[in-house]
């Protein structure tokens, strides 16, 4: 397929949601047909060769700056990695503190891509003018007053964070075994009341979704469309009941057709999982070393899978708190399970929302969380550890060596989308060529593509989520030489 | 007519964009008092549509992150051509940030780790990201990695700076006033205030009139005191050489400062000036016995110069 002179491309850059820039190239052939998209990433800092000399104890305050929007994520996988590292259990105290942080954490972010990013898709419509596909849109369309809650509600998560952890944007407080800084009494009781917040605002955000998406049958056929939708493997973590947990647990893999292929520890990765290059972009691809790297295809022969809330919703047998498990239920009722659907991680969410909401509530109301002894020291001397959470885009795994100092000598990060990258990639790739081809290119069709990645909440900036507004996006159609033809822009 | 402003971020985590969430209810004010003509992170605004704009007709550029990639060197440029005030938001945009610690290594050093010797990466062939890739005919482009992070104003002139990792939203909104107000200061200021974060910690009258740390301790080593002077503890928080306006957040969280804010004017190598700080507190006067007490410190380089190291008299390690 060489690029004729009658070969169109299509570039969209930047597509700016994601963190530093993603780019879109797309060729149609002299019919108008699609033939090839690529989804690239022209960004890259280098983490990992930078981790090499630093002091262990240090990475969770450094990894965190590989993500402003989920610093608590990436704080909290290395300060796991350093419990294994050290060879030390956190006391009771320590890792429910840890974990009343992370629940927060992960409640206030799942809100903010609700209203103010994946949200406004659904909520003002997927052909509403662009100028209100925004958090603004959402506003005028759920009141005024729903918009203050929703600020407010983040505002005293984040602060809640900031109290626990020193600060939000890149929290200071977890240490091997433990974490730096008890809770007080009063310190309790401000938790207790905004989680009891958070229940009702999640309840009443799953209400919204109800009633402005699954109420209509346009957007549940969006959902159902095929050019959304993907059949690969699913992995998250799991509890021993099987249960999503963002915290801690196993990692469960489960294939199209919704069967368990394997269930590991999480220090055992490197057995399970691979990386794949492409020249075109400067992230990797993750896929299952078993079936192995097929290229960029679906099915349960290709090592493609896929994370983040939609999977964890179908690796999961269940949901561990009442509220949320109810809601899942209605889930699986209505899409099946596994569901495929790349858009129904817009209701998996929402339904995660809850669930760390619930969690929040349940731990800030257990008397233990209060106890001074938040920390034990480690004896043991540090070789090699490795830490997971489930960062809100998906499994983040961080894996250290050491020297005998704690002086890291190799790290190895896996950061939530990359596991997604390689459905991400086809799903724009699908979503281009049903939407696209033959077609008269227009606005809302652009919009249909970028829906498309959006559904994942792509972290390759995890800041994608993190404000307000429709992606803007504009399509130039050129000649070989690379001269414009035309421009479309998305105002 | 409202004026113009731009928001603008290079290699950087999105932290800084946060921030500006973090002034919560005050984002709506901020929203009705200027005209964002750019904020890629959440308006429709694109390079060809600031291309377009007359030099000179954005009031203030507010750019956060590093200097990484030669895309981000081109936005720098753009933005400076049409900005009457350039503003470097953050620790990348004014020092470097954690970014600026892979000026230990280059680009081939880093592409080395990352794309050859992760253990999770399987590549036997030796594929790494090319700036031009062909595949059946079909072109597509990357940017260039450079060898070297950069500072924003080692790429660019710039006008303020807002210090921190991140900011607090606080300085932001100061900032904005001070914009609107016509109140900036001098060119060149770092609009924070010109004083040691120990003048403002909560914890300073636990600091004793001097310092004699007879072994510095690892935060992982220690129980660490919730109420006392943190160097008092023998734990190596930075302080006494770095700027504050924090609002003393990681003290607040129980850890050490680690330099995030830079340092005051009155300093020109932020690591040199921490180290000096930290070397005076040992408790000896014998030599042998200051670099025994001093070995302790397991990585100075990087502590020092965790954020600074791209602005820095050393700026990158020669290979």
């Amino acid at each position: 397929m060489p690029e004729s002179t009658s070969t169109r491309r299509i570039t969209i850059d930047p597509i700016t949601r994601l963190e530093g820039h993603g780019k879109i190239d797309i060729f149609l052939d002299d019919a108008g047909q699609v033939e090839r998209a690529f989804f690239q990433v022209p960004e890259l800092r280098g983490f990992e060769k930078f981790a090499q000399g630093r002091p262990a104890e240090d990475m969770p305050q450094i990894t965190s700056r590989i993500c402003g929007v989920c610093p608590t994520a990436h704080h909290m996988a290395a300060t796991k990695a350093l419990d294994n590292l050290y060879k030390v259990t956190p006391t009771p105290a320590g890792r429910k503190i840890r974990e009343l942080v992370y629940s927060t954490f992960m409640a206030e972010d799942h809100a903010l891509h609700f209203y103010f990013l994946g949200g406004p898709d659904f909520v003002v419509g997927p052909t509403a003018p662009a100028a209100e596909r925004n958090v603004l849109g959402v506003i005028a369309k759920v009141g005024v007053e729903v918009g203050k809650k929703v600020i407010a509600m983040r505002r005293r998560l984040r602060e809640l964070t900031s109290l626990a952890a020193g600060k939000a944007g890149h929290p200071v407080f977890g240490l091997p075994g433990g974490v730096a800084k008890r809770l007080t009494a009063a310190d309790q009781v401000r938790f207790q009341t905004v989680a009891a917040e958070a229940v009702e605002f999640a309840q009443f955000t799953l209400g919204v979704f109800d009633d402005i998406v699954l109420k209509n049958s346009d957007y549940v056929n969006l959902i159902l469309a095929d050019f959304f939708t993907h059949r690969t493997h699913y992995m998250g973590l799991v509890d021993d009941k099987n249960q999503v947990n963002f915290y801690d647990g196993s990692l469960r893999v489960v294939s199209p057709e919704g069967a368990e292929t394997v269930k590991f520890a999480p220090e055992k990765y490197l057995d399970y999982i691979a990386e794949h290059v492409e020249p075109w972009s400067y992230m990797k691809f993750c896929y299952l070393k078993s079936p192995g790297w097929k290229g960029f295809t679906e099915g349960a022969e290709s090592g493609v899978y896929s994370v983040a809330p939609m999977a964890r919703l179908n690796v999961a047998d269940r949901m561990a708190t009442p509220l949320a498990q109810q809601a899942y239920g209605k889930y699986i009722a209505t899409l099946g399970k596994p569901v495929h659907h790349t858009l129904a991680n817009h209701w998996a969410r929402v339904i995660e929302l809850l669930y760390a909401a619930e969690r929040m509530q349940e731990l800030a109301n257990d008397p233990e969380i209060i106890d001074p002894n938040v920390r034990t020291i480690p004896t043991a001397v540090p070789t090699e550890g490795v830490g997971v959470v489930e960062a809100p885009r998906g499994t983040l795994i961080h894996h250290y060596q050491t020297d005998e100092r704690g002086l890291i000598t190799k790290a190895n990060l896996i950061v939530a989308t990359q596991n997604n990258a390689a459905r991400i990639a086809m799903s724009v790739e699908k979503a281009a060529k049903g939407v696209l081809s033959g077609k008269q290119i227009s606005e809302g069709l652009l919009n249909m593509v970028e829906m498309a990645f959006r559904a994942y909440d792509p972290c390759l900036g995890c800041a994608t989520h993190s404000l307000p507004g429709s992606m803007p996006l504009e399509v130039r159609l050129r000649n070989r030489n690379g001269e414009t033809l035309s421009t479309l822009r998305r105002p | 007519m409202k004026p113009k402003v731009a928001f603008y971020w290079c290699a950087a985590c999105g932290g800084c964009e946060e921030a500006v969430v973090d002034l919560a209810e005050g984002i709506l004010d901020v929203v009705a008092a200027v005209d964002i003509v750019l904020w890629p992170v959440a308006l429709d605004f694109k390079k060809t549509d600031v291309e377009a704009m007359e030099d000179g007709s954005i009031a203030a550029a507010f750019i956060n992150g590093a200097i990484r990639t030669s895309e981000q060197e081109e936005w720098a440029h753009l933005l400076r051509r049409k900005a009457q005030v350039v503003i470097a938001v953050g620790a990348c945009a004014q020092m470097g940030g954690i970014p600026g610690l892979a000026n230990f290594s280059n680009r081939a050093g880093v592409f080395q780790t990352v794309y050859q010797d992760s253990p999770s990466t399987v590549n036997a062939e030796g594929v790494i990201p090319e700036t031009t890739h062909k595949e059946n005919g079909f072109t597509v482009t990357l940017p260039r990695f450079f060898d070297t992070v950069k500072a924003l104003h080692q790429v660019i002139d710039v006008d303020y700076f807002i210090p921190g990792c991140p900011p607090t939203p606080q300085l932001l909104a100061d900032a904005v006033t001070a914009l609107l107000a016509g109140k900036l200061p001098e060119k060149g200021a770092v609009l924070a205030p010109d004083q040691a974060l120990c003048m403002d910690c909560p914890r300073k009258d636990t600091k004793p009139e001097k310092l004699a740390i007879s072994e510095f301790k690892r935060p992982h080593e220690i129980l660490i005191d919730q109420e006392k002077c943190l160097l008092a503890q023998g734990l190596l928080c930075l302080g006494p050489a770095t700027r504050s306006g924090c609002g003393s957040r990681c003290i607040e969280g129980n850890m050490c400062c680690t330099g995030c804010f830079g340092p005051t004017s009155r300093v020109r190598d932020y690591g040199g000036k921490a180290l000096s700080a930290i070397a005076s507190a040992a408790d000896s006067n014998d030599e042998d016995q200051i670099i025994r007490i001093l070995a302790k410190i397991p990585d100075p380089a990087g502590t020092f110069y965790r954020y600074s190291l791209p602005v820095s008299e050393l700026q990158r390690k020669r290979l």
